[in-house]
């Protein structure tokens, strides 16, 4: 099929994405509007399943229904009063799709010994999917956890946790650097480094949600998904890929909006919710 | 093509920051599901990452990294959208007045 053709189709999935979000936001429209989106969704699948002629058939059918299956039970068994928590687990799936559309990129290049000859940027993108997919991953399963009671859901504080925080950060921010700009100079294998990268990613995500009590979960869950739009914005430039970014540069900036506004009927500021856990015991200053 | 790129980028985040403005409380949590659904788009990538061109003379790491994100980038897409109606089913049939909080 012609580029144009391609990309056309791509433009009239993320114009009902659009119009899907919109919608989403009213309540007379609301259901209609995430079945707009949801056929955006299939526009985008069935024209990426045409745009390619050589394809791994077997594979994608095979994941598609094993997915598929997955997730229509869930969402049909799940109790009403779970669904929060069913959001949250979807939305680590998602991250971790990302992340592994990041890895596989990397082991493309690995495979056609072109690691080396990639340019920095390309890599610092593959890197910062992985690390954003993974740590919305296991935050997501963190938060998933504790709304299902399989975890403590009260804030979980221990003494350095910021210092921690930050030493996470400071780790992915060398091991990018590592990754990227200063490879020649890398002495173990670049495969250990992503590996290892994304173990702490992975870290991360738990460490960032575990100190935030069980009722400030619906907050911290629309912040993940707007990570995991972040992720799928992500693997759009690693892909280069127009539709992955557009939605997922929509999911991102929106998912911060509606954070917000979250926070702010619960009469909280966002800082509050997610550092409250460090320094003084319990300071809830309205915001 | 790399510009073109950010372009795109850059325009659809402040897109998506107009998009929400104000939204009844009793619809956050469609909201954020059906969010949450779109974010499956990742599954594009997925699909690609299994097609002629990324895929290297069949590679048998690049097979299990493509499946695996395929099924989870699915699941996204396939529950989010069907947990997201559920919930918003849920509204028709008591049909309340919208009380913007």
């Amino acid at each position: 099929m012609s580029e144009a053709i391609i990309n056309g189709l791509y433009i009239i999935s993320a114009i009902f994405f659009v119009f899907g979000l919109k919608m989403l936001g009213k309540a007379d429209q609301a259901r209609k509007g995430n079945l707009v989106s949801a056929v955006g969704m299939l526009i985008a699948i069935v024209t990426a399943l045409v745009s390619q002629s050589v394809l791994e058939w077997q594979w994608i059918a095979i994941g598609m229904i094993a997915g598929s299956i997955v997730g229509a039970m869930a969402a049909r068994l799940v109790a009403m009063t779970a669904m929060p928590e069913m959001v949250a687990i979807f939305n680590g799936f998602g991250g971790a799709a990302s992340l592994l559309v990041g890895w596989s990129e990397y082991h493309r290049y690995t495979v056609t010994n072109t690691y080396m000859d990639a340019d920095v940027l390309s890599l610092l993108i593959i890197i910062l999917t992985i690390v954003i997919g993974g740590a919305t991953f296991t935050g997501s399963l963190v938060a998933w956890g504790k709304l299902s009671g399989k975890l403590p859901s009260k804030a979980i504080q221990y003494p350095g946790q910021q210092f921690v925080n930050v030493l996470l950060v400071a780790l992915i921010i060398g091991s990018a650097a590592l990754f990227g700009p200063l490879r020649e100079s890398l002495s173990i294998d670049s495969y250990l480094l992503v590996i290892a990268t994304i173990l702490v990613a992975c870290i991360l995500g738990i460490t960032f949600v575990i100190p935030i009590g069980g009722g400030d979960m619906p907050v911290v869950i629309s912040l993940l998904n707007s990570f995991s739009g972040m992720a799928a914005c992500a693997a759009g430039f690693v892909i280069s890929n127009n539709v992955l970014i557009v939605a997922g540069a929509l999911v991102g900036s929106s998912g911060i909006i509606l954070t917000n506004i979250m926070c702010k009927s619960m009469n909280r500021k966002l800082t509050n919710v997610l550092f409250s856990g460090f320094g003084a015991s319990k300071s809830s200053a309205g915001g | 093509m790399g510009m073109m790129l950010v372009f795109v980028l850059i325009l659809a985040s402040f897109l998506g920051f107009e998009l929400i403005s104000k939204v009844p409380a009793q619809l956050h949590t469609p909201l954020m599901s059906g969010s949450n659904a779109i974010s499956g788009i990742t599954v594009v990538g997925a699909i690609l990452s299994l097609s002629g061109a990324f895929v290297v003379s069949s590679d048998t790491m690049t097979i299990i990294l493509g499946t695996l994100s395929v099924f989870f980038a699915t699941i996204n897409v396939v529950g989010g959208y069907m947990v997201t109606d559920r919930m918003l089913s849920m509204f028709n049939t008591g049909k309340k007045e919208d009380h913007v909080s």
